[in-house]
């Protein structure tokens, strides 16, 4: 038996192995350290991030390798998505650290909990196979709950971490469900041999379609998307801001992953069905989570519902991507939906970083209101939170403006006209709320004099993130250039 | 011809807009950047009207580079005798504005002047795109600091006007966007918009592709009956963000009628004429009758300014090149006469601090050298002979003559009802006895005022009297336009 085992292939797994390693490292470092040099453990995880990114970087070449008994994928797509992880997880951990510090939540299990949750997302990011999709799912989900109640003394912190953890173990179960029919029907959890069982033909479609079902419906749960986002308005508003920053940032690029693998490279066959499931889906989502926008004061809740409309505007890229037999629409709609959650990301990070800058000790800025009159106490931060207001709304020049438009323009090219001019008419309803966020710092006088207490780190790189919303706008092809790329050598 | 020129007309007020706002605080130092970054503004836009050829219709000055080439999106500016004279009209009006707001903006000044240069560069982006993009995307970004100046520098209505404002107009151009991606793939993917004036399109898309246009534009023209966000707008604006309102914003809508709804799709052009031409009228007619009565100065002159602007639309859609041209010529015209009427009023409220007609009365007893300015354009706001407002009035009228004896008979009554109101108002301003106390303690314009002025009054009169330098540049490039759209692209 010991005979037959075949060490695998460790290269390309080698920025995941360092992460877990590292991890490992960290937790016990912190225990020898207290509270004073807890910096010293910030330092080590952003070290340790940045490590990975040179590992990824270095190591990227632009083959398809498989690894673990294919189980594991070393591809561009998932390099490229990879580091923007790094990325985001750096700038969560620069812009939560003086918040936790302040509330004395930057314990060390802080810190080892983001790394598992980055290297949850690094394996879903890179899987080959269902289970390892399911691995890595666990490895966030479990990181992220864990994370939620971090604020234990907290009731509402607390009430959110066991709402979140009982949808989201409700979501696995589903997933996981669907996965065990897809092995049924066609004996392999492998992503590629799925696909090719399909493209055999030797696969039960029934017990399949099935399957796809329980599939879509776990995985638009983790996406948060209508009617599986009952969540993501709890979760957002419950949890301490750092945590929302990093549940409405980073994960959002492993679940877009996640839906690439499993819907795009395993079930392609498939998508007649799964993108009409889609299309509900985001019609839904683009329009409930417009409308009850509206209706939010806390603006943690009103990005929460934020999210759920960009998310709708994600699926619509992935809806897109196969039009009856023909397959040569794809790459345009899938790059669209990178390029699109890419940009999320990107603003999703600016617009909980500004509300992490307006908190300090005591005292929880996450009422619309606390950003009255912003623009008078720092005409600097008002204009990063207005370009990503417009930029969420998707007025050019801002980079939203783009993804928007490329979805856009994947969703007609695939003919579906009436989706595309539902999903326009629904963003002028989106964009009175972001609106009404530049109103608050513009045009009212502030309510609350006190000077911004963030540190010259977070200062720096919250209008690093705002200049980057602008610029990417201005010069919109490197990044959706990088997206197509990236994908061209991995589909 | 390689040239830099129209990038300098965008980029340079916009990059200027960023060395003001690093002033800051220091408000001297933010007004004389703004002043001295405005005049360079349209300094650098002088030579376009110079080394302007006009015996050639084409696009001049052109620049062509590709900037998003994943969608195939190219910066590509140009400029032909449509467009050439909004730029320097624009780069002209931002140099008032930024005088006009010099001693009365005392708030967040390097902010104000800041916005209205960026507004200034991306509102020439607008008028010398010649990818569908790149105009888009100019075209929505203006949305932004007009939206800001409103709602800081505003009266105490203005949160409401400045969200009606904004969205109202995205609506518009949301719809625009669906448009364009669909001709985007039409034409095989391209956003270029001379390509997209030679492009073959049936029937039904033309139909709806001028609807979604028409959205888009009406909108911003604004015609009746989407005109409701304008009196808002303009009355609750600051009198800079009236003047850049009514002076360039209009005329984006116009434009894009010239540019985007002619040219690629005529058939439908035609086919809708005479809605257009209805529309129009009842602006023009309806919309003036609405003026007669208004108590405010500020929303008399935006009403008498969509009444202005049917006489534009309405030039258009008849087709023949007095029309056209009498339309292009109002536009300018009214860039002028209509900047210089909110800077009138904006001259009485920064000293009364009220709108209202009835608050004032005998001001020509206080003020005598300002009641000549304010006479001199009520006059050519009425379109009186000798002034700019004449040319462009008379040259559509005799055009929709041509073109329909009632129509133009109906246009031609505008002469009257823009009399009635323009100098009944006039009238109760500044004629008669001093109205009230605060009218007596009123002080003549200084010099600052006087300035603002003069330099309109001298381009009214002078466009009143010889239009030839205006009417010469546009010429050969209407001629071509109207030539393109007699031409069906079925």
């Amino acid at each position: 038996m010991l005979n037959n085992f075949i060490t695998p292939d460790l290269y390309p797994a080698a920025a995941e192995l360092f992460l877990a390693a590292m991890a490992c490292v960290i937790l016990l470092v912190d225990a020898l350290l207290g509270h004073a040099q807890r910096w010293i453990t910030a330092a080590l995880t952003v070290i340790t991030l940045i490590g990975c990114l040179l590992i990824t970087y270095h190591t990227m070449d632009g083959q398809v390798v498989l690894t673990f008994s294919n189980m594991f994928v070393d591809d561009l797509f998932g390099d490229f998505l990879k580091i923007l992880l790094y990325l985001a997880v750096i700038v969560v951990i620069i812009y939560s650290r003086d918040y936790l510090r302040a509330r004395s939540l930057d314990k060390g299990e802080y810190y080892a909990l983001v790394l598992f949750a980055t290297l949850g997302m690094m394996v879903m990011i890179t899987a080959a196979s269902f289970l390892t999709i399911y691995l890595g799912l666990e490895l966030l989900s479990l990181s992220l709950y864990a994370l939620v109640a971090i604020d234990r003394d907290s009731p509402r912190a607390t009430e959110a971490a066991m709402k979140y953890f009982v949808l989201g173990a409700l979501a696995s179960g589903l997933l996981l469900y669907g996965m065990s029919m897809v092995y049924g029907a066609t004996g392999t959890l492998e992503i590629g041999g799925v696909a090719q069982a399909l493209h055999l033909g030797v696969a039960n479609k029934t017990v399949l379609v099935f399957g796809l079902v329980f599939v879509v419906a776990g995985l638009a749960f983790k996406l948060g998307a209508v009617p599986f986002h009952m969540w993501v308005p709890d979760v957002y508003q419950g949890a301490p801001t750092p945590i929302t920053l990093l549940i409405g940032s980073a994960p959002k690029l492993a679940a877009f992953a996640m839906a690439m693998r499993m819907l795009v490279y395993g079930l392609l066959e498939l998508a007649e069905h799964w993108q009409s499931m889609l299309m509900l889906l985001a019609v839904l989502s683009i329009a409930l989570g417009n409308l009850v926008a509206i209706a939010q004061t806390n603006i943690k809740r009103m990005l929460a519902y934020s999210a759920i409309s960009h998310m709708g505007f994600l699926l619509l890229a992935l809806t897109s991507g196969v039009v009856g037999p023909d397959k040569h629409f794809a790459l345009n709609a899938y790059s669209s939906a990178m390029y699109y959650v890419v940009a999320y990301v990107l603003m999703s990070l600016g617009a909980f970083g500004s509300v992490l800058l307006l908190s300090r000790a005591g005292y929880e800025a996450e009422h619309l209101d606390d950003f009255k009159g912003l623009n008078q106490r720092s005409p600097l931060f008002a204009a990063v939170m207005l370009a990503v207001m417009f930029s969420m709304a998707g007025v050019p020049f801002f980079v939203g403006f783009f993804a928007k438009f490329s979805v856009l323009l994947a969703v007609i090219d695939a003919g579906y006209l009436w989706v595309a001019i539902f999903a326009v008419l629904f963003s002028l309803i989106g964009a009175f709320y972001y609106l009404r966020v530049v109103k608050y710092m513009y045009f009212d006088p502030p309510a609350d004099v006190a000077p911004l207490e963030a540190g010259l780190d977070m200062r720096f790189l919250l209008a690093v993130n705002g200049a980057a919303i602008a610029l990417f706008g201005i010069f919109p092809d490197a990044l959706v250039s990088l997206c197509t790329y990236a994908l061209l050598r991995s589909l | 011809m390689s040239s830099h020129l129209l990038s300098y007309a965008i980029w340079v007020p916009i990059l200027g807009a960023f060395v003001v706002f690093a002033a800051g605080n220091s408000r001297n130092l933010a007004r004389w950047a703004a002043l001295l970054t405005a005049i360079a503004g349209f300094a650098v836009t002088i030579p376009l009207y110079v080394g302007f050829d006009v015996t050639q219709a084409g696009m001049q000055f052109v620049e062509q580079r590709p900037w998003m080439p994943r969608f195939n999106i190219e910066y590509f500016l140009g400029v032909d005798g449509i467009s050439v004279l909004f730029i320097l009209l624009n780069s002209f009006i931002t140099i008032l504005v930024v005088i006009a707001g010099w001693e009365v903006i005392k708030d967040k000044v390097a902010q104000y002047m800041g916005a209205f240069l960026i507004m200034s560069g991306v509102m020439n982006g607008i008028f010398c795109a010649l990818d569908a993009m790149l105009f888009y995307v100019f075209f929505e970004a203006s949305l932004i600091p007009m939206y800001i100046i409103i709602g800081i520098w505003g009266g105490p209505n203005r949160v409401y006007a400045a969200f009606k404002f904004f969205l109202y107009t995205l609506l518009g151009s949301l719809l625009m966007l669906i448009a364009l991606i669909y001709l985007f793939l039409a034409s095989g993917g391209s956003f270029n918009l001379l390509d997209w004036h030679q492009l073959k399109i049936g029937m039904t898309p033309q139909l709806l592709l001028f609807l979604a246009f028409l959205a888009a534009f009406a909108v911003k023209v604004p015609m009746w009956p989407v005109h409701t966000w304008l009196p808002d707008a303009h009355v609750e604006a600051p009198t800079g963000g009236s003047v850049v309102l009514a002076a360039i914003m209009l005329k984006l809508g116009a434009y894009g009628f010239l540019r985007f709804s002619l040219p690629i799709t005529p058939d439908a052009s035609h086919y809708f004429a005479p809605l257009i031409i209805a529309l129009s009228l009842i602006a023009v007619i309806y919309i003036g009758f609405v003026a007669l009565v208004q108590a405010d100065m500020k929303k008399l002159i935006a009403y008498s300014s969509i009444s202005h602007m049917g006489f534009v639309t309405l030039g258009f859609f008849i087709f023949n090149q007095l029309g056209v041209e009498g339309a292009l010529v109002q536009m300018i015209s009214h860039g002028f006469v209509s900047a210089a009427m909110f800077l009138c009023v904006g001259v009485m409220y920064d000293r009364m601090h009220s709108r209202l007609i009835a608050d004032y009365g005998g001001v020509v007893h206080r003020m005598p050298k300002f009641a000549g300015f304010f006479m001199l354009f009520a006059m050519a706001n009425a379109g009186l002979p000798a002034t700019s407002g004449f040319v462009g009035e008379f040259m559509v009228a005799l055009g929709a003559i041509k073109y329909h004896f009632w129509i133009g008979f109906a246009a031609a009554t505008t002469l009257v009802l823009g009399a009635a109101y323009t100098l009944w108002m006039y009238k109760r301003v500044i004629f008669g006895p001093v109205g009230n106390a605060h009218v007596a303690e009123l002080s003549d314009i200084n010099a600052r005022e006087i300035l603002f002025l003069a330099a309109l009054a001298i381009c009214v009169l002078a466009m009143g009297v010889y239009p030839f330098p205006f009417t010469e540049v546009m010429h050969a490039s209407v001629d071509n336009l109207l030539k393109h759209v007699a031409v069906s692209k079925l």
